[in-house]
């Protein structure tokens, strides 16, 4: 229980439905914010006593939990590292993933918890297959503006076990309220949280410039040309405008959006917009969210979004395993032996603009999420000489 | 009903507290006021005074009270420091939140400097420390602050010895006795302490009524300026909270012999049966004469203490990891730390307070409850473990 209304709501209708029900705020920050306004989702102490009034509302226990050194660790060293590394993280989906289906999740099954339950709006489905088995499957919520079912597209069959979405079936977030505001929740009217929740001010540049090594290093067209110097590329992002200060114009006036951040040797690429065209996807780190597919090196036809925010899009995706190894025939890679590698290609129907390795490239088939993967290669819908591949 | 057993966070207030409390709150009168229900309110006030003197071996001139034990130990130690204009104050480790922050505030606002006296391993202050300490400080020595009895592992501390290393150097000394009030036998006077503070709520009486037991030769600045209704203190009166006070008071210390070896049997029942719990490790002073009759520490290896909090809670026993909170989280205990135990050991902690109305049945129950919840707690581990979801 965050403190927020979500939550809130969703305890309250997992009381209704019968089930034993203990509200637990998460302690993710170990100097919590003392009296910011609104909901930030964490780390407030205003967001906790909101969280207790809840749960003493509805008539059942509350704890705080102190995950913060976990999540710092996993969430927090985690974004800072991924941006070092050039790539562009979603620290909810980390948090997801590692924290509350993970942490928290096999702390409350030791404790004797069948489920965590979240304000999340997502479904769960369980459909029954021919040999009589069922499995659970995370689909859309009813309510697509409001959506989460992209930020738990990491979770595993496993996690998905033990988990509960009681405002999956809404149809709206403005039903929530009022039905907060008719159970008496002090929180019914308290605004969304929408920030990053250890970045209260929004400002990631600024988050990041403390704890990113940076130097000065050159910006980059894709020809190699030197167009202008920055102040270390770990702290730009791809499909960014803002920021680049060269200090002259493109030859056609067209701005220039970063292309591709090169952390090792520090530089920045630059390019038109329509370079920043991605036609193929692909990450090593993959999951299903539920059942596979039942031959999943055979393509299928999903849909595919790489935002939280984002609209999803057509594609075909298919699990292409290789031998890593075994094709070199150096001496080191015979001792070593081969490994067999895969990774989720999505190739995209038309091009998308502005996919940045690391973030979470989920595949939906309908509204059905079928799994994800952290995206760590894309193929340009452009190629130009020495930029075809990043 | 859920069986208490912490009773040093607060104990239930005593059936006899509550009707003098309820009898006292509708009178009209400010104690200070000179009409005659005013001089009603005040002779009620002083006579919860006396009571709260005698039960302390103190002279009634010499009990200020406060609002709470919090506020007692601040006047205690801010307001003797400041009056003695000299930087050094000599603190133990292993003190209360009340203390640690006072003399944090001091060193960082007002330049005092703090010389923290380490304690042993069952948290007893070392007297040879303290006097290296004393001796060292010299004439900027501006006072001795320290438990009677540590309120998390219950180990009574050697105060007559810490007033009387004091003493050879004229230094005065502050006791906060808030833990052990009510367990074990006070004598203001024959201490010779300079101030000590006490709470009514620990032992049977209302939250926000303390007091400061101030010697008659003790100078002091107050926390508080308004009026100078109190020695020390200003602010009106509690009428109503010093009769109630006075009650509970008399009633903790009047039969204490009896009180503590009734306690003491109930304490010592549940440490042998804790004994037997596959990695429970009893801490402070297990020498019975050594602590406090109410008070029994252990920690569990492997366990988190929010964890066998929740558990225990669930079973039906309001327990308490002994450690301070920061939004609603418990901390690893810094008496624990200053002991010697490691930060993961210091984080499975358990304590439990008895109090009058406990009862054997409760604590056989307990020890039925307290294996089951300790493996099971085992199995959710500690918090910074790795999970195996999502890896």
């Amino acid at each position: 229980m965050s403190g927020g209304v979500d939550s809130a709501v969703a305890a309250a209708r997992a009381v209704e439905a019968g089930h034993d029900v203990v509200g637990v705020h998460l302690a993710l920050s170990r100097n919590p914010g003392t009296l910011r306004t609104g909901a930030r989702g964490c780390c407030t102490i205003e967001d906790s006593m909101d969280a207790r009034r809840a749960a003493t509302l509805l008539g059942i226990p509350f704890y705080v939990w102190d995950f913060s050194e976990r999540f710092k660790t996993d969430v927090m060293d985690d974004f800072v590292a991924e941006y070092a590394a050039g790539r562009t993280p979603n620290p909810c989906m980390r948090c997801n993933e590692k924290i509350k289906f993970a942490a928290v999740l096999e702390k409350a099954l030791a404790l004797g918890f069948d489920a965590v339950a979240t304000g999340h709006y997502a479904n769960i489905v369980t459909t029954v297959d021919d040999a009589g088995r069922s499995h659970r499957e995370l689909h859309r919520a009813a309510d697509w503006a409001k959506d989460q079912s992209y930020v738990l597209g990491v979770l595993t069959t496993e996690q998905l076990a033990h988990a509960m979405f009681p405002l999956g079936a809404t149809p709206s977030k403005a039903e929530v309220r009022a039905e907060a505001e008719a159970r008496g929740l002090t929180v019914a009217q308290k605004p969304d949280s929408h920030d990053i929740c250890f970045i209260p001010d929004g400002n990631t540049r600024g988050f990041l410039a403390g704890r990113l090594d940076a130097a000065d290093g050159p910006i980059l067209d894709r020809d190699g040309r030197h167009l202008g110097t920055h102040a270390g590329a770990a702290a730009f992002t791809v499909g960014q405008r803002k920021g680049l200060n060269i200090g002259f114009p493109t030859d056609d006036g067209k701005p220039r959006f970063v292309l591709e951040v090169r952390p090792i040797t520090n530089e920045v690429i630059v390019g038109p917009r329509e370079a920043l065209a991605v036609s193929e996807l692909a990450g090593s780190r993959f999951t299903w969210a539920g059942q596979p597919p039942l031959s999943p090196s055979e393509p299928w036809a999903c849909e595919v979004q790489v935002r939280a925010h984002a609209d999803p899009v057509p594609a075909t995706a298919f699990v292409r395993s290789a031998n890593v190894g075994s094709e070199v025939g150096s001496d080191v890679g015979r001792e070593l032996g081969s490994e067999l590698v895969s990774e989720l290609v999505v190739t995209l129907d038309e091009p998308i603009l502005g996919v940045a390795l690391g973030q979470t490239a989920v595949v939906y088939i309908g509204t059905r999420v079928l799994g994800q993967c952290t995206i760590d290669r894309t193929v340009s819908a452009v190629p130009v000489a020495g930029a075809a591949a990043r | 009903m859920p069986i208490y057993l912490d009773h040093a966070a607060t104990s239930p207030l005593r059936p006899e507290v509550l009707a003098a409390y309820t009898d006292a709150l509708p009178l009209v009168g400010n104690p200070s006021s000179i009409h005659g229900q005013g001089q009603a309110a005040r002779e009620l006030l002083e006579q919860g005074r006396d009571r709260v003197a005698a039960s302390l071996g103190a002279d009634t001139v010499e009990v200020v009270l406060t609002g709470g034990g919090t506020e007692a130990v601040n006047l205690g130690i801010k307001g003797l420091w400041w009056a003695r204009k000299r930087s050094r104050i000599l603190v133990p480790l292993a003190e209360h939140h009340a203390t640690i922050d006072s003399v944090d505030w001091l060193a960082a606002q007002e330049g005092a400097v703090l010389d923290w006296i380490e304690v042993d391993e069952l948290g007893r202050i070392r007297l040879d420390a303290l006097e290296a300490a004393l001796a060292l400080g010299g004439d900027e020595v501006a006072l001795v602050t320290a438990l009677w009895a540590n309120n998390e592992i219950g180990t009574l501390q050697p105060a007559a010895e810490i007033v009387a290393a004091a003493a050879r150097y004229r230094v005065p000394v502050h006791l906060d006795a808030i833990a052990a009030y009510g367990q074990v036998p006070i004598d203001f006077h024959a201490s010779g302490a300079a101030a000590l503070s006490v709470s009514a709520h620990k032992i049977g009486g209302p939250v926000g009524v303390g007091a400061l037991l101030l010697a008659r030769s003790a100078k002091i600045e107050p926390l508080l300026h308004g009026g100078n209704q109190q020695r020390g203190r200003s602010g009106t009166q509690d009428a109503a909270g010093a009769s109630a006070f006075g009650v509970a008071a008399e009633l903790a210390t009047r039969d204490i012999a009896e009180h503590a070896t009734r306690l003491a049997a109930l304490r010592d029942r549940l440490m042998a049966g804790i004994r037997g719990i596959p990695g429970a490790t009893l801490r402070g002073d297990l020498d019975p004469a050594g602590r406090l009759p109410g008070n029994v520490h252990a920690t569990f290896a492997g366990c988190e203490g929010d964890s066998l909090l929740f558990l225990l809670d669930v079973a039906g026993f309001s327990v308490s990891t002994g450690s301070a909170c920061q939004a609603g989280v418990p901390e690893a205990s810094h008496v624990l730390l200053a002991m010697g135990l490691s930060g993961q050991d210091a984080r499975g902690a358990l304590r439990f307070t008895l109090g009058p109305d406990t009862t054997a049945a409760e604590i056989d129950a307990l020890l039925v409850a307290l294996p089951g919840v300790v493996a099971q707690a085992r199995t959710a581990g500690l918090a910074e473990r790795q999970p195996t979801f999502g890896r």
